[in-house]
């Protein structure tokens, strides 16, 4: 296994591209930091964003996990065009003919994506605790390490979105192509979420219980917006006299419904591999 | 003797088009083979099957009789086929280190190896600024790391300037003088009939011929003849039990041998019979003919 990782690992290393976005990935994670000194100024009234508690224990478990979600495209590149790389230069033919196996291709694929999502959660795990030690309110440690099971979400749906891009990437062989269609999958999972919502299913939850099934939506679902759970914006809601009751937790099922696909993408990859003359 | 690979029955369609046929044959250690055909023939997807990277249709194959899988099998394989396929933003020696992780094999050789097809002063450049010989040197280095039992090459000189050519050849030349099997597939005759031993001779995925090149040419030859008298030469020659197929072009007439005839008996049979020559060479197939022959590409 760690051969496998190693051959990866120096594939990686000496591409330049990979190299600034794997770069610029984590830097921009660190830059969440800068949240805290967004600033508003509204004539008399000045709004701090750190002041309004998003980095206090637990909740900044959930803050930071839901904001560094959003950069996970950057990653996505690198992965997408690790994989069609191999196509586009032939290298993947060269790699089976010097003795490894499909198995082995496609394993040392998705174990480079597990490092990947392991590596950014274990990062994001880091800056939030620092953060968290500098502006949360609460320090004693039964809060600090109270809600962990965000991270875990965000581990399990890095991994389901890269393990997509990476079955993306071996099925279209281009990476730009390959992104082109990750685009078009969540347009129509939209449109097909809102066919359903909106028109077949009007005034019942059927549409949420089809939709979250979806792949990029059972992703999404894992780690919610964590915005309406702010106290602040809690309680201009029941001032307009409205209620926001939203589920934030994570359940058992939602994580195994997006291990499931994570399973489906490996093994159609390694299928695919496996039935192609390349 | 041991036998490093083994076809048997071996068929490759893509959709409608048969690409493989039947094809059965077996490499012995210590020999030097070449797998001859026309562009098109079904070579590459013969080596494409057995290094993995095609899915065969049906019969099988067997690397060193079967022992180990493909994949631990052609760890100990060296072969390059078609184009070098290589990282462009690698180096040379790290395009190197790559494979022999993925060989298994520690990186002491790399230097030996690129010293070898004279390229250990370009260790440290991209592979994207090599020239096309350079590229096709680089994986036959690649294809050496392992110091494999048998190396395979597909096209080697395929698209080189003459230069280059010369260079391959003369590596390929001296890794077979060390006693690597090595199993050439190329569709230049020459080459196969300069380096290899034996040949196996494909057309349309089916094979027409395998065994040694030297008994590849074991024809009886055939004569050209010219005589004023056409008609009454190529009457005389049909009469004749030595020979096959007569060919008349250009005001020569070709006739095939069928068993051994020597000229001076041909010559006293047609004088004696009233015809007087005005030519009479006789000849035998180059390596060249043979093939053409063999593949049915001969212009009659």
């Amino acid at each position: 296994m760690l051969r496998l990782l190693n051959i990866e690992y120096h594939k990686l290393r000496f591409s330049k591209s990979s190299r600034v976005l794997i770069t610029t990935y984590f830097i921009l994670i660190t830059f969440i930091a800068l949240i805290a000194s967004i600033e508003f100024n509204f004539g008399n009234v000045n709004f701090r964003l750190a002041d309004q508690g998003i980095f206090n224990f637990p909740y900044i478990w959930h803050f930071n996990s839901y904001i560094a979600a959003l950069l996970k495209l950057f990653l996505a590149i690198v992965i997408v065009s690790m994989m069609s790389n191999e196509y586009s230069n032939r290298t993947i033919k060269q790699n089976l003919i010097d003795g490894l196996s499909k198995k082995e291709f496609i394993l040392s694929k998705f174990l480079t994506v597990v490092s990947f999502a392991l590596l950014s959660t274990i990062f994001l795990f880091v800056v939030s605790l620092i953060l968290g030690l500098f502006f949360s309110d609460y320090t004693e440690i039964s809060i600090i390490f109270s809600d962990m099971e965000y991270l875990l979400a965000y581990f399990i749906k890095l991994t389901g979105f890269f393990a997509f891009c990476m079955f993306l990437g071996i099925f279209v062989k281009r990476s730009a192509f390959a992104l082109g269609f990750l685009f078009i999958w969540w347009i129509l999972e939209s449109i097909v979420r809102g066919v359903m919502e909106y028109k077949i299913f009007r005034d019942s939850n059927i549409a949420e219980n089809i939709a979250q099934f979806f792949p990029l939506e059972s992703m999404a679902l894992l780690v919610r917006e964590p915005f309406t759970r702010l106290n602040a914006v809690q309680s201009a809601a029941n001032q307009l006299g409205s209620e926001i009751t939203k589920d934030y937790s994570i359940h058992w099922y939602q994580l195994l419904i997006v291990i499931l696909w994570i399973v489906i993408f490996v093994y159609l990859s390694y299928l695919l591999l496996k039935k192609r003359d390349l | 003797m041991s036998t490093i690979l083994r076809l048997n029955n071996l068929t490759k369609r893509f959709g409608p088009v048969t690409a493989v046929k039947d094809l059965s044959f077996s490499i012995e250690k210590g020999n030097v083979y070449g797998i001859l055909g026309p562009n098109g023939s079904g070579k590459s997807t013969t080596l494409g099957i057995v290094l993995n990277v095609v899915n065969k249709t049906s019969g099988e194959f067997q690397w060193f009789d079967g022992t180990q899988s493909t994949h631990e099998a052609l760890k100990k394989v060296g072969a390059i086929i078609e184009r070098p396929n290589f990282y462009p933003y690698m180096t040379a020696a790290q395009n190197l280190e790559l494979v022999c992780k993925i060989k298994n094999v520690p990186p002491n050789n790399i230097d030996e190896k690129l010293e070898l097809v004279g390229l250990l002063d370009r260790r440290n450049s991209k592979f994207r600024t090599f020239s096309l010989g350079m590229k096709q040197r680089l994986a036959i280095a690649s294809a050496l790391l392992n110091d494999p039992e048998i190396l395979i090459l597909d096209e080697p000189t395929n698209g080189l300037d003459p230069q280059g050519i010369h260079q391959i050849r003369e590596i390929i030349t001296r890794i077979a003088s060390t006693g690597t099997t090595i199993l050439l597939a190329s569709h230049l005759l020459d080459e196969v009939e300069k380096v290899c031993t034996h040949v196996v001779i494909i057309r349309k995925g089916e094979k027409l011929y395998s065994g040694p090149v030297d008994q590849m040419n074991a024809s009886f030859g055939f004569f050209e003849l010219k005589a004023s008298n056409e008609e009454k030469l190529l009457a005389l020659l049909e009469s004749h039990p030595a020979f096959g197929k007569v060919i008349q072009k250009g005001g020569i007439i070709t006739a095939f041998l069928e068993e051994p005839l020597e000229p001076e008996a041909l010559n006293t049979y047609l004088f004696e019979n009233g015809l007087a020559l005005s030519q009479l060479v006789k000849r035998k197939e180059s390596l060249e003919e043979q093939f053409l022959t063999l593949t049915n590409q001969i212009t009659a």
